[in-house]
């Protein structure tokens, strides 16, 4: 147990530091106080977040660390706050991602700058606040709110169509956000309480269940996104600046897919059970078409999108496997994928700024003039095809073991997805960095500098600690999988598939991971 | 018999309100516009020591005036709920009237005669006391909304105003002559007892009651009476329209609760449904009509109507957590509204007042408090947390579920779940056009700067109601508000 709040700290650091900006004054020096400002903020709410691993207990599968006081009196409503080892990883890619998109964000944001700084600090909180939360209305309060920060990211400081993508990303989302409130209330009104731990523990009539599930899946389906409602996803990401399209990426997206093994499979397993094949027809669909689709984009970051949308149909797929692997993969793919897209789109980010163009047929060559770009961009292009070594193998390599115990045609379908992947990630190396360089503007830009390294450093660091030595965040994450997957199994009656697959063969995917 | 000396004490607040109007009217009178400012300074605090009265006199459900009114809970908390939005327009008020050179004394004192019959009104116990409440209210306000009286617009809108209103009172007059020929009582306490048989007495107390509610709908703006909402909002001063969107609404809701839930609460399967078809349209209509506006007052105009739709969700409810959720959302409301208008009466370029929505391009960088203090209105009354305006929408859309749980039969339950899903999915429809405003603050190109300073008054109003919107999900915030109106809830309930 911490001696002091930890995760209300964590959560809340970044507001004091955005309100801290608001009241510096508005002077020339004043920008660069307000960049510094938000960095400090943000690298020591990482730092103080690091405690949090240390008080983790990783032998306890459970929710930890837990803070409790009242909210609304005499409603049930409380403020609740834990994490488990599902949820604390995705707070430590919160409060990791944000320095770094500051950092990143430290000449390509020159105007409004203190807007700018308070709304990345507001959405961190929202962020950890979200991953964090154990109550679900105060979950759904940081899950919506997200919405605020990041419109006005996209839409101030976004490119040409950003009030387009702005309005399409928040009122899709919105959308299925109201949704998911009522089914919230509905809980709420079954079991008397909001206390999500209680409400784990809660059974539901199987209807109200499928009901429930719906709602729910209206919201995290928009956020994952999902085909067919992942089209927001492009444009917002096209839009958006480096820094917001890094945490849209990362972090946003993986709401969905915490909300999926938070409230659908924990809270809903008969239902989940029902709509699991549903889930996955809808998932290899997206891998497949979306990768397709990734094939013949033009513009980079709408090319990383697609391949976004792809990566999170792997996700699905592994959740709802609903079995030990399965859930496993999805998790760490979601980790995985936060760092790697994080850091494409920081990539994508570094010639933009230089060049002010996306278009891909615009560069070629960049090999020769900027070799150490083209090395961190090699890095996590193969991350994100799934390179073994790197961490994308794990969780797609786990999901896909997961999904081949329960459907081995959706497996074989989703592993075409990833000679897919490879195409277009290979497709787009070689025309970004190889062939002749036949425009004078991309050979005069110049390679990566100090701060741009700075900030790759150690993304490229965890990309390939995540590869080699899994072990270090899977510890902690198949504990609390393996409880979510024993409820659920003792929940519909069946018997954990997670079983049938002898140990030798995880034991064999690190293995050939750390070669 | 000799009729028992009346129980004063209870009206004790109304009394004082009533007295200290009538002096400042004398004021008003001999000082002439000289003392504008102090009548204006000694009406909010006239609304301040009634703040006060209404706190002292808080209690247990009492009534009197051989019973025409009512004093509990639930009229403490909508009266000063009232009184807050009365003063607050009063506060804004100040410049505008400056300004416009339309300095006369009666302002505050016509908004302080409309306060004491709202103040009537929520606590009426009789249809003869709802009678003489929502008429001292009408007549202030039909005044008031012709107080420009120069320009045609404002005429217009008092004429407007005051043309609907009456045919209103006379469907709530003949409503009312309805339900005393069919059950004999004008009392509520009488009617709350009543189990009307089948055949004739029902239809007719039905008729009557139907347009009985008819007549305070029209005073709440939902759909279908919301006719003149737009064009009375657009045409009269703004610091009209800021009252007239926050304290007679109040009032008037608070009336039909109590109508509702305590006279016609035998009729509850009644009218459940009636409210809850309106709330819909309501929501539809505020939601989609206020797409296309141009005017930031009439777009307004159509956010209170989908607003009131969302409050009569929480009315069609009909259980003591539906009352909950409608004094909270009212709280919330009044705060919002109020502060909206506040940045609306700040829209001022060149000497003039302007009000095209395009009018605000560019507000963030021009001023930059006005600005965010606008955005945390709009993102409020859109419902996103966690913002003030979430809260109400979640007590509401509970209060609703929870109906729906507890419905008799099976249809009345769907009906509910689907009141509460479109609800849902209209609140995304209205985000649009308060997104919309955001857009227009943030990303477009900046207008001509709006004339500095916005007054004392206006930018305090404006500080306070922003941060009452931003904090109020903090929970020495909202717990006491949800304890209180909890306890409103009940005290009508019994």
């Amino acid at each position: 147990m911490a001696p002091w709040p930890i995760l209300s700290i964590v959560t809340f650091l970044p507001l004091l530091g955005a309100a801290l900006i608001m009241l510096l004054p508005q002077t020339q020096a004043g920008e660069r106080n307000v960049r510094w400002t938000a960095l400090w903020t943000s690298v020591i709410t990482f730092i103080v977040s690091l405690f949090i691993l240390v008080y983790f207990d990783p032998t306890n599968p459970g929710f930890q660390l837990i803070e409790r006081a009242d909210w609304i009196p005499g409603t049930g409503i409380i403020y609740q706050k834990g994490v488990d080892g599902i949820s604390i990883w995705f707070v430590l890619v919160s409060t990791f991602l944000t320095p770094i998109c500051i950092i990143s964000a430290w000449q390509a944001i020159h105007n409004r700058v203190r807007e700018f700084m308070i709304a990345m600090l507001v959405l961190e909180t929202m962020m950890v606040g979200m991953f964090s939360a154990l109550d679900i209305i105060l979950l759904y309060v940081f899950f919506e709110g997200v919405l605020i920060p990041m419109f006005l990211i996209i839409g101030i400081w976004g490119g040409q169509r950003r009030v387009y993508a702005a309005f399409k990303f928040f009122l899709y989302t919105l959308l299925g956000s109201v949704l998911m409130l009522l089914a919230i209330l509905a809980m709420y009104l079954q079991t008397g309480t909001t206390d999500l731990i209680v409400i784990l523990h809660s059974p539901f009539s199987r209807e109200l269940q499928i009901w429930m599930w719906l709602a729910y899946f209206a919201s995290f389906a928009v956020k994952m996104p999902m085909w067919p409602v992942h089209t927001w996803l492009p444009d917002a990401h096209v839009e958006a600046p480096t820094a917001g399209s890094v945490i849209l990426a990362a972090v946003l997206l993986k709401m969905g897919g915490y909300g999926f093994i938070r409230f659908s499979v924990q809270m809903l397993p008969d239902a989940s059970a029902y709509f699991a094949p549903f889930m996955f027809s809808l998932s290899i669909v997206a891998i497949i078409y979306t990768s397709l689709v990734a094939l013949v984009q033009t513009d980079m970051k709408k090319l990383i999108a697609y391949s976004s949308v792809a990566h999170m149909g792997f996700v699905t797929l592994g959740i709802f496997t609903l079995n030990q692997e399965g859930i496993d993969g999805a998790v760490f793919q979601m980790l995985s994928h936060a760092i790697v897209s994080g850091a494409l789109f920081l990539c994508v980010g570094v010639v933009y700024d230089r060049l002010h163009t996306r278009e891909i047929a615009r560069y070629g060559g960049m090999a020769r003039t900027m070799p150490r770009y083209a090395l961190v961009f090699a890095v996590f292009m193969l991350a994100s095809v799934g390179l073994p070594g790197t961490s994308g193998f794990i969780g797609e390599f786990l999901a896909l073991i997961g999904a081949f115990q329960v459907n081995r045609w959706a497996a074989f379908l989703a592993t075409t997805g990833i000679i897919l992947g490879a195409a277009y990630m290979l497709v787009l190396y070689r025309r970004l960095f190889y062939g002749e360089i036949t425009k004078d503007d991309v050979r005069a830009m110049p390679d990566l500098n100090w701060r741009e390294m700075g900030f790759f450093a150690p993304l490229l660091a965890l990309t390939l600690w995540m590869g080699i030595y899994p072990s270090s965040f899977k510890d902690l994450i198949d504990p609390s999988v393996a409880q979510i997957v024993a409820h659920q199994s003792h929940a519909t009656g069946q018997s954990p598939r997670a079983a049938a697959i002898p140990a030798p063969l995880i034991h064999a995917v690190q293995v050939e991971a750390s070669r | 018999m000799i009729a028992a000396v009346p129980n004063f004490g209870i009206a004790l607040p109304e009394i004082i309100l009533t007295g200290l109007t009538l002096i400042l009217l004398m004021v008003g009178t001999f000082g002439k516009e000289r003392s504008m400012g102090l009548v204006s300074a000694l009406s909010v605090l006239s609304c301040a020591i009634t703040i006060v009265l209404v706190l002292l006199t808080d209690g247990a459900r009492a009534t009197g005036f051989e019973n025409l009114f009512v004093v509990d809970h639930f009229a403490s908390f909508m009266k000063i709920l009232v009184l807050i939005g009365s003063a607050l327009a009063i506060v804004m008020s100040g410049g505008y009237l400056q300004r416009e050179k339309l300095q006369r004394p009666e302002f505050p004192v016509l908004i302080l005669l409309a306060t004491v019959g709202m103040m009537l009104m929520i606590s009426a116990n009789d249809i003869i006391s709802l009678y003489v409440g929502l008429e001292l209210q009408s007549l202030a306000l039909y005044v008031l909304a012709a107080f420009h009286r120069d320009t045609i617009r404002s005429a217009e809108a008092g004429l407007k105003y005051f043309v609907l209103g009456a045919l209103a009172s006379g469907v709530l007059l003949y409503g009312a002559t309805l339900v005393y020929g069919f059950t004999g009582t004008t009392s509520f306490d009488k009617l709350a007892t009543l189990h009307p048989v089948e055949g004739v007495q029902t239809v007719g107390l039905l008729i009557g009651m139907a347009l009985v509610a008819s007549g305070l709908i029209f005073k709440v703006s939902a759909v279908p009476f919301h006719m003149w909402t737009p064009d009375v909002y657009e045409g009269a001063p703004t610091p009209v329209t800021a009252m007239f969107a926050v304290a007679p609404k109040i009032a008037a809701m608070a009336l039909l609760v109590r109508l509702m839930m305590g006279a016609f609460g035998p009729l509850v399967h009644q009218w459940q449904e009636i409210i809850l078809v309106i709330s819909v349209l309501s929501m539809l209509l505020g939601g989609y009509a206020a797409i296309v506006q141009r005017n930031v007052k009439r777009l307004m105009a159509y956010s209170s109507i989908a607003n009131v739709g969302y409050i009569l969700l929480g009315l069609a409810a009909g259980t003591e957590r539906g009352v909950e959720s409608v004094l909270i959302y009212l709280a919330i409301y009044l705060f919002m509204t109020a502060g909206a208008f506040g940045v609306i009466l700040a829209m001022r370029r060149d000497g003039h007042m302007v009000e095209q929505l395009s009018d605000l391009a560019g507000l963030s960088q021009t001023r930059p408090a006005l600005a965010l203090a606008m955005t945390i209105f709009m993102f409020s009354l859109g419902g996103i947390p966690p913002l003030a305006g979430f809260i109400g929408k979640l007590y509401v859309f509970k209060a609703a579920l929870d109906a729906g749980n507890h419905a008799a039969t099976a249809a009345v339950a769907n009906s509910f779940y689907v009141a509460a899903g479109l609800g849902a999915a209209i609140s995304v429809v209205s985000m649009f056009y308060y997104l919309w405003i955001i857009k227009i603050i943030y990303i477009d190109p900046p207008a001509a700067p709006l004339d500095r300073p916005a007054g004392a008054g206006l930018s305090g109003v404006v500080l306070v109601t922003a941060l009452f919107t931003l904090l109020f999900a903090f929970a020495p915030v909202v717990g006491p508000i949800v304890g209180w109106a909890d306890a409103a809830a009940q005290s009508l309930a019994r």
